[in-house]
C-alpha cells in the first residue's frame, strides 16, 4: 500500500530501492535523496504494519521489505481534505524549515514519532541532519504539534492482504528459509538492509541472487527463559533495545545512539553480527554479556560464544549456506558498563565502543568481561587486561594495572575516525571511568546542566 | 506594513508538503539524459591514456566525453580560467573530472563513470619533490606553490617596532580546518535545448548570471541564447556560489551533442570529493601586551590551502586578513597572507568567506594573552574592543587594520547587555566552584564578539536590479536578482513590495530568478541578498508608484504627495480606491505599470593591493556566550547553553533573522568542533560521506539556547535600516570553541593550546598538554 493505494510490483528488480521507485517510477518527488546511504534522513517515509508505525530511510530500502506493509510518504501526510499534519502546521508556525530540503524527512519522522506517541524529540529526529535551522525551531515544532491528537487517517491505514506478498526470494519461515539458502549458498541474504543497501547504492554492486528474510516472522523477536533471552536474528535493534534496556540501563543508553530511529527500525542484531564489523556496536555489548551465537545450516544447529564466532577482519565461523539463527543472552545481575565514543554524540560510528561487565563481590572483581570494538580487526575480548582485574581488589591501582595492560592487548590502526594513540588512551580511560562511577564520581556528559 | 512581521519563509507550505519543487524534481520531457563524471585516482600526474571502451559499451550510455570533444571553451573557473571543465592532460587532484558519461538514467551514467581506465604517470620515470603531489601547507610553502607572486600584506603602524618595545610579548601558531558545506540538497543542473542553439537551464546555484556567461562560452554563443532560471536551492552557504559551473556546462554541452535534455546531479559522496570547501588555514601570530592584557602589537601571517584552482581564493583570503582585528582596536598590526596552491579540492566561497578564519586568530590570541595574565578572556577581549561610536563624525575616529572608520562600533553595549542577560559573572564563579568539585568532568564558558564587514570587496559586484509588474487586477509579480537557498530572501523582498504598495503579501507573486528578467546579477552572496536586491525592488516599486500616483493625483485633483498606499487602499485626495482599481485606473490611463530598479552599494573604495580605503558600507555586530562540559578522560563534550544577542539593524523579518542566527550558530560551532576534514597522504579526501564527516545533529545544539536581537536600526542607509544576517552569525559559533579552550584551562596549569576543529580527540590533546596525562 503506498499513500492509501494498493501496489503489486512483478517486473521491478528486487534491489531497487523505495526512494528511486518513488521518484522514478511514481513521480513522487517530496521523498528527498540527501546521501543514499541512510545516514541523513532526507528521504525518511512512515511504514506501518501489524505492529504500528516505523520511521524508515527509502534511500537503504528494498521493494521487497515492503510486502504487506502501509507505506506513507510526504505526499500523503496531509488529511484527504487537504488539512495539515499537526507537525506539518508546526513545521511553519514555528520556523522549522529554512531551505526546505531535509523537511519532508524530518516532517516524516516527526509525524511517525507522534504517531507513537514519543516526545523525546532528541531520539526520534536524531537521524535526521539539518543545515539550515540549527534545530532550533524543528524541536520547538516537535513539541508544540506533541499536544495535538494524531490524526485519525493515519490511525487506520489499510494493510495489504498476506496473499499478495509471496515471492520466490522471500521465505516466510526459518525452514523455508534454510532449504533455500542451502540450495542457494552464495545467495546475499538481506535483513534491514542498513549495510547491503549501501553495497548496491555506493559500491554498486550487482547483488545477483538474494534472499530476503523480513517475511521470516519466526526468525524476529526476543524469547524469555528463567536463564537467558533468545534474539531471533531478525530482531531489531529497536527491539533489542525495548527489550534490554530495563535490565541493561547502559545497554540501553548506547543503543539509542545506534545509528538513528530510522537505523534501529531496520538493522537487525543478526545482520550486525553477520556481517563481522569490527566497528558494529551490537557486538561488544553482546560478547561482554556473555552471549552465545546459533547458527544453521539446513537442520543442522552449531553454537558458539559470540567472540570465537570473530575469527579477522572479514572472516567469520560460517560455513557456506549457515545462517545466524539467533543470539542468546544470559541473565545476570546488571555490572555492565557501554562506552560508546564517536565523532559525534548521535548517529555517528564508534571509534571506540568499549562494554564492559564488571561483576564485584566482597570489594573484589569477579570473573570480568571486557569487550572492545574498533580496536582490532574484530569486536575482541580484552584477555590481558580481563586477567589484571578478576579477583583483585576494587582500587584505582588495579584499574590503572588493566589499563597498562590493554595495550598488550590491542594495536589499534588510525583512521578518519581516530588515531590509533586516541583509541588506545579512550579505550584504557573507559576502565577508568568505569571505576570512578562505581566509586560513585559523576563521569556523565549527559547529566550536567548549565 | 508587512516590513518587521515575523512572516514565515514564503514556501514553508510547500516545504512541509513536499511540493516545492528542486531542480532534480521538476519534470524533465522523455528522453532526458543524466549525466556523471569520471575522476582522476591521483592527485598530480600528467593522463598517459584513457581507455573508456567499457564506458561507452555499459548499459544504458549514450555517449562518454573527454576534454578533446568539448567544441568551446573547456573552463568552468569563476575567476581564473584555470579550471577546466575536464581535464586536459594534466590532473590537479583525487576527483576532478576527467571524463563526462552521459546515460539513460542517472544510475547507469553514474555506474559507467566507474568503467574508465585512466592511466596517469609523473612526467618523468622517477617521481621527484616536482611531482609529488603538493597537499600540505608545509608542502606548498616548501614548493613555493602559490596564487598571486607572493604573500599580500596589509599593515597600519610599526608592528616591529611595536613587538620590540611590549611590555610582554607570546607567539603562537592555530591550525584551523575546512569545512564542507554539506547542503542537504546536492549540486544539480537541467538543461533544455531549444531552438536555434539557445538553451534553458535548471539550476541549483547562488549565481545564474555566472552560469549563464560559462554556459555561453562553453556552447559558443553570446549571453543571449543561454538562459538560466533558478528557483530554490537546498542550501548554499557559499558551496553554490561557483561549484554548479560543473553540472550546468556539462549539461548544456551534452544537451548540444545530443539534442535532448540533460540532467545531472552529484551522488553525496561525489559530491564531497569533486567540490570545493572551506579554506583551511595556519595562522602564526606574535603578539605584544601590556599587563592589563590591552594589545600593543600584532603580526598575523595567514597560510590559506586554496587547492588546485584559484576560484574565490584571492577575495577569502583578503577577507580573513580584513577580519583579522575582528572587534578589536589595534594600532600597530601587519597581517601577511600566503595562497598556496595544493593538488586538493579548489577550496571556495563558504558563509563567512575567510571571515571566521581571520576572527579565530584574533580570539585565539584574546585567550591566549588572557591565560598568560590569569585573566577573563572578556576582560581583555573588553579591554581592546574598539569604542563605541557614540558620535559617527567624531575626528578622532578609530580605524581597521585598513584604515576605515568605525563609525558603527556598538559592541560595549551589546556586550554589556549581554552579559547582565546571561548572568555571565555569577555563572562564571558558580562555574570555577563547580570544577574544583569535579574530578572528571569540567565545564567552560566564553564570550566572544562579531564585527562583520558588509558588501562584497570587490566593488563592482554591489549592484543589483529587480522588475516588478503591477497587472491590472492589481496582483504584482516580483523579481530580482537574488536566489533563493533558504535564508528567506524571497519572503523579506516581498514584504518590501507589499508595504511599499500597501497591498497585503497574497497579492505578491515571488518567482524563480531568471537571468532573462534581471541581467547581470551577483552572486547571492556576502550576506548581501536582502541589502542589494531589497534597495533595487523598492526602487522599482517607488518608480511605479510614482506614474500611479502622478496620475491618481490628476485624475482626482490632489497633489502626488497626498496619494497614499496602505491596508490594500489607494487613496487620492478624497477619494478611496482598492489597490486593484487603482491599478486597473491606471492601466486605462495607458500609464506604465512595469519596471525595473536598480541599486549600487553608495561609499566604498579600496584598494585590495595595499589594504587601504573602505571596502564596506557597515558593520553587523554580535556575541554570543556559551557554556560547555567537557569529559576529561575521553575529551568527549557537550554545549549547555548559548545566549546570543545579535545586531540585524531594524530587522526586516525578526523570525527569519532568528532562524539564520540559530542555525548560523550552529554551523559555526560544528566547524570547529565535529567537522573533521581528513585527506589521506595520497591527497584521497576520506570524510566523503555523512557517515564519516559529522556536521551537527539534532542533540548537538544547545540544551538552552537564548537567541535575542539588538534594537537598534543601522545607522548607514539601507533597505528599512536593516542589516544583513547571511553570514555575521555564523562567527559566533566560535564562542563554543573558545568555552571548550575554557574548560580544557581548568584542568591545570599549562597552555592548552587547543586546535580547531576541537574533536574530542583534539580535547583530549589540549587536556594533556594542560595538566599531563590522566591516570
Amino acid at each position: 500500500m503506498l499513500n492509501g493505494s494498493p501496489v503489486t510490483l512483478t517486473d521491478t528488480a528486487p534491489t531497487t530501492t523505495l526512494l528511486d521507485w518513488l521518484r522514478d517510477a511514481r513521480g513522487l518527488n517530496g521523498t528527498k535523496e540527501g546521501c543514499n546511504e541512510g545516514d541523513c534522513g532526507a528521504c525518511t517515509v512512515m511504514v506501518t504494519d501489524d505492529n504500528g508505525a516505523l520511521p524508515l530511510n527509502a534511500c537503504i530500502l528494498f521493494l521487497p521489505q515492503l510486502a504487506g506493509k502501509h507505506v506513507t510518504t510526504v505526499e500523503g501526510l496531509a488529511a484527504p481534505d487537504g488539512t495539515l499534519h499537526p507537525v506539518q502546521d508546526a513545521m511553519v508556525t514555528h520556523h522549522g524549515s529554512q531551505c526546505g530540503f531535509c523537511t519532508p524527512g524530518f516532517v516524516m519522522s516527526m509525524a511517525t514519532a507522534h504517531q507513537r506517541g514519543e516526545k523525546d524529540h532528541d531520539t526520534a529526529l536524531a537521524g535526521n541532519l539539518c543545515r539550515c535551522t540549527g534545530y532550533a525551531p524543528i524541536i520547538r515544532a516537535a513539541e508544540a504539534a506533541a499536544a495535538q491528537p494524531a490524526p485519525p487517517h493515519l490511525g487506520s491505514l489499510a494493510l495489504p492482504a498476506p496473499a499478495m506478498m509471496q515471492a520466490k526470494q522471500q521465505p516466510t519461515t526459518t525452514s523455508e528459509l534454510a532449504t533455500l539458502y542451502a540450495a542457494n549458498p552464495d545467495a546475499t541474504l538481506i535483513a534491514g538492509a542498513t549495510d547491503v543497501g549501501l553495497w548496491v547504492t555506493k559500491k554498486m554492486r550487482d547483488l545477483g541472487e538474494v534472499i530476503f528474510l523480513n517475511q521470516c516472522t519466526d526468525l524476529r523477536g526476543i524469547t524469555e527463559t528463567p536463564d537467558h533471552w533468545r534474539i531471533g536474528a531478525m530482531t531489531t535493534i529497536a527491539d533489542v533495545e525495548k527489550t534490554l534496556h530495563p535490565h541493561f540501563p547502559s545497554l540501553g543508553t548506547m543503543l539509542r545512539r545506534y545509528g538513528s530511529a530510522q537505523v534501529r527500525a531496520a538493522a537487525t542484531l543478526g545482520g550486525n553480527i553477520a556481517n563481522g564489523s569490527p566497528i558494529g556496536d551490537g557486538s561488544p555489548a553482546m560478547i561482554a554479556l556473555g552471549a552465545n551465537i546459533h547458527l544453521r545450516m539446513e537442520d543442522e544447529r552449531r553454537d558458539m560464544p559470540l567472540e570465537d564466532f570473530f575469527i579477522a577482519y572479514g572472516k567469520q565461523d560460517r560455513k557456506r549456506g549457515e545462517f545466524v539463527e539467533a543470539i542468546t543472552v544470559p541473565k545476570q545481575a546488571d555490572t555492565l558498563y557501554c562506552n560508546k565514543l564517536s565523532k559525534r554524540f548521535d548517529q555517528d560510528i564508534s571509534a571506540v565502543c568499549g562494554c564492559l561487565n564488571l561483576p564485584i563481590e566482597n570489594n573484589h572483581f569477579g570473573a570480568v568481561r571486557l569487550a572492545f570494538g574498533g580496536m582490532a580487526g574484530t569486536p575482541s575480548r580484552a584477555p590481558l587486561a580481563e586477567a589484571a582485574l578478576s579477583g583483585q581488589p576494587v582500587t584505582l591501582s588495579t584499574v590503572q594495572t588493566a589499563m597498562e595492560t590493554l595495550a598488550e592487548d590491542f594495536t589499534p590502526l588510525s583512521d578518519m575516525r581516530a588515531s590509533a594513540q586516541y583509541r588506545m588512551t579512550a579505550a584504557q580511560n573507559m576502565l577508568l571511568r568505569a571505576y570512578h562511577t562505581i566509586t560513585g564520581t559523576q563521569t556523565d556528559l549527559q547529566e550536567v546542566r548549565a | 506594513m508587512s516590513v518587521a512581521k515575523p512572516l514565515p519563509h514564503d514556501t514553508a507550505h510547500l516545504h512541509v508538503t513536499g511540493a516545492a519543487r528542486y531542480v532534480d524534481d521538476i519534470p524533465s520531457p522523455t528522453g532526458t539524459l543524466h549525466l556523471a563524471f569520471g575522476t582522476s585516482p591521483v592527485a598530480r600526474g600528467e593522463i598517459t591514456s584513457i581507455d573508456l571502451e567499457k564506458a561507452r559499451n555499459a548499459s544504458g550510455v549514450i555517449a562518454v566525453f573527454t576534454a578533446a570533444d568539448l567544441p568551446f571553451e573547456n573552463d568552468v573557473s569563476p575567476s581564473n580560467h584555470d579550471e577546466p571543465l575536464l581535464a586536459e592532460g594534466t590532473v590537479h587532484y583525487i576527483g576532478q573530472p576527467v571524463f563526462l558519461v552521459v546515460a539513460t538514467s542517472h544510475i547507469a551514467a553514474r555506474a559507467a563513470a566507474r568503467l574508465g581506465d585512466i592511466q596517469i604517470t609523473a612526467q618523468t620515470p622517477i617521481l621527484t619533490i616536482d611531482q609529488a603531489p603538493i597537499l600540505t601547507i608545509d608542502q606548498a610553502l616548501a614548493a613555493n606553490s602559490r596564487f598571486e607572486e607572493g604573500p599580500r600584506i596589509y599593515a597600519k603602524g610599526d608592528v616591529q617596532t611595536a613587538l620590540t618595545h611590549a611590555t610582554l610579548r607570546l607567539d603562537g601558531q592555530l591550525e584551523i580546518g575546512g569545512q564542507e558545506h554539506f547542503y542537504l540538497e546536492g549540486q544539480a543542473a537541467l538543461a533544455l535545448p531549444g531552438e536555434d542553439g539557445d538553451m534553458l537551464i535548471h539550476s541549483s546555484t547562488q549565481h545564474p548570471t555566472e552560469i549563464q556567461h560559462k554556459v555561453a562560452e562553453a556552447i559558443g554563443l553570446p549571453m543571449h541564447a543561454v538562459r538560466v532560471e533558478t528557483r530554490r536551492m537546498g542550501g548554499g552557504f557559499g558551496g553554490k556560489e561557483s561549484q554548479g559551473n560543473a553540472l550546468a556546462v556539462a549539461c548544456a554541452i551534452s544537451a548540444r551533442a545530443t539534442g535532448r535534455p540533460c540532467k545531472m546531479r552529484y551522488d553525496r559522496d561525489d559530491d564531497m570529493i569533486i567540490t570545493g570547501k572551506r579554506h583551511d588555514f595556519r595562522i602564526e601570530y606574535a603578539v605584544g601586551f601590556e599587563a592589563d592584557g590591552r594589545l600593543t602589537a600584532l603580526d598575523f601571517t595567514h597560510y590559506a590551502r586554496c587547492g588546485w584552482a584559484m576560484d574565490l581564493s584571492l577575495p577569502v583570503a583578503d577577507r580573513a586578513m580584513l577580519h583579522a582585528d575582528n572587534a578589536y582596536h589595534l594600532t600597530d598590526v601587519r597581517i601577511t597572507s600566503h595562497r598556496l596552491k595544493t593538488n586538493t579540492q579548489s577550496a571556495t566561497a563558504y558563509r563567512g568567506f575567510g571571515g571566521p578564519q581571520g576572527i579565530v586568530g584574533i580570539e585565539r590570541v584574546m585567550d591566549h594573552v588572557a591565560k598568560h595574565l590569569g585573566l577573563d578572556p572578556l576582560d581583555v577581549r573588553r579591554a581592546n574592543f574598539y569604542r563605541d561610536s557614540l558620535n559617527a563624525d567624531a575626528p578622532d575616529m578609530q580605524t581597521t587594520p585598513y584604515q576605515q572608520p568605525v563609525k558603527d562600533c556598538i559592541i560595549n553595549a551589546l556586550t554589556e547587555r549581554l552579559i547582565e542577560s546571561a548572568n555571565y559573572k555569577s555563572r562564571r564563579a558558580e562555574i570555577a566552584e563547580w570544577n574544583t568539585q569535579q574530578p572528571i568532568l569540567k565545564r567552560g564558558i566564553a564570550l566572544t564578539p562579531v564585527k562583520f564587514g558588509i558588501s562584497f570587496t570587490l566593488t563592482h559586484l554591489n549592484q543589483a536590479g529587480a522588475l516588478v509588474h503591477v497587472y491590472q487586477d492589481g496582483s504584482i509579480h516580483l523579481n530580482h536578482g537574488g536566489t533563493e537557498m533558504g535564508q528567506g530572501l524571497f519572503q523579506k523582498i516581498a514584504q518590501v513590495a507589499a508595504s511599499e504598495f500597501g497591498v497585503p503579501m497574497a497579492q505578491i507573486k515571488i518567482t524563480a530568478t531568471d537571468t532573462a528578467k534581471v541581467p547581470n546579477t551577483s552572486a547571492t552572496a556576502a550576506s548581501s541578498g536582502t541589502d542589494l536586491n531589497g534597495m533595487a525592488v523598492l526602487n522599482a516599486c517607488e518608480t511605479i508608484r510614482s506614474r500611479m500616483s502622478d496620475h491618481l493625483a490628476e485624475a482626482f485633483c490632489c497633489p502626488p504627495e497626498a496619494v497614499t498606499f496602505s491596508d490594500g487602499q489607494v487613496t487620492a485626495g478624497d477619494k478611496t480606491l482598492t489597490f486593484a482599481e487603482a491599478a486597473q485606473l491606471s492601466y486605462q490611463a495607458r500609464v506604465s505599470l512595469s519596471a525595473t530598479g536598480f541599486y549600487k552599494t553608495p561609499d566604498i573604495k579600496w584598494d585590495r593591493i595595499k589594504g587601504v580605503g573602505q571596502p564596506f558600507f557597515y558593520f553587523a555586530y554580535g556575541a554570543a556566550i556559551t557554556e560547555v562540559v567537557i569529559d576529561t578522560l575521553t575529551g568527549e563534550n557537550r554545549i549547555l547553553r548559548a545566549d546570543i544577542l545579535h545586531d540585524a539593524g531594524q530587522s526586516l523579518n525578526p523570525a527569519l533573522d532568528v532562524g539564520q542566527i540559530e542555525g548560523g550558530y550552529v554551523q559555526g560551532a560544528g566547524w570547529l568542533t565535529t567537522e573533521e576534514l581528513v585527506w589521506d597522504d595520497k591527497g584521497a579526501l576520506k570524510t566523503h560521506a555523512p557517515a564519516t564527516y559529522k556536521i551537527p545533529a539534532c542533540s548537538d545544539r544547545p540544551d538552552v539556547f537564548n537567541v535575542t536581537l539588538w534594537d537598534q536600526p543601522n545607522p548607514a542607509h539601507t533597505i528599512y535600516r536593516s542589516k544583513a544576517v547571511g553570514e555575521p552569525p555564523f562567527m559566533l559559533g566560535i564562542s563554543a570553541w573558545s568555552a571548550l579552550a575554557d574548560a580544557v584551562a581548568s584542568c591545570g596549569s599549562g597552555y592548552a593550546d587547543l586546535q580547531t576543529p576541537a574533536t574530542a580527540e583534539a580535547v583530549l590533546a589540549a587536556i594533556t598538554r594542560t595538566c599531563g596525562p590522566q591516570g
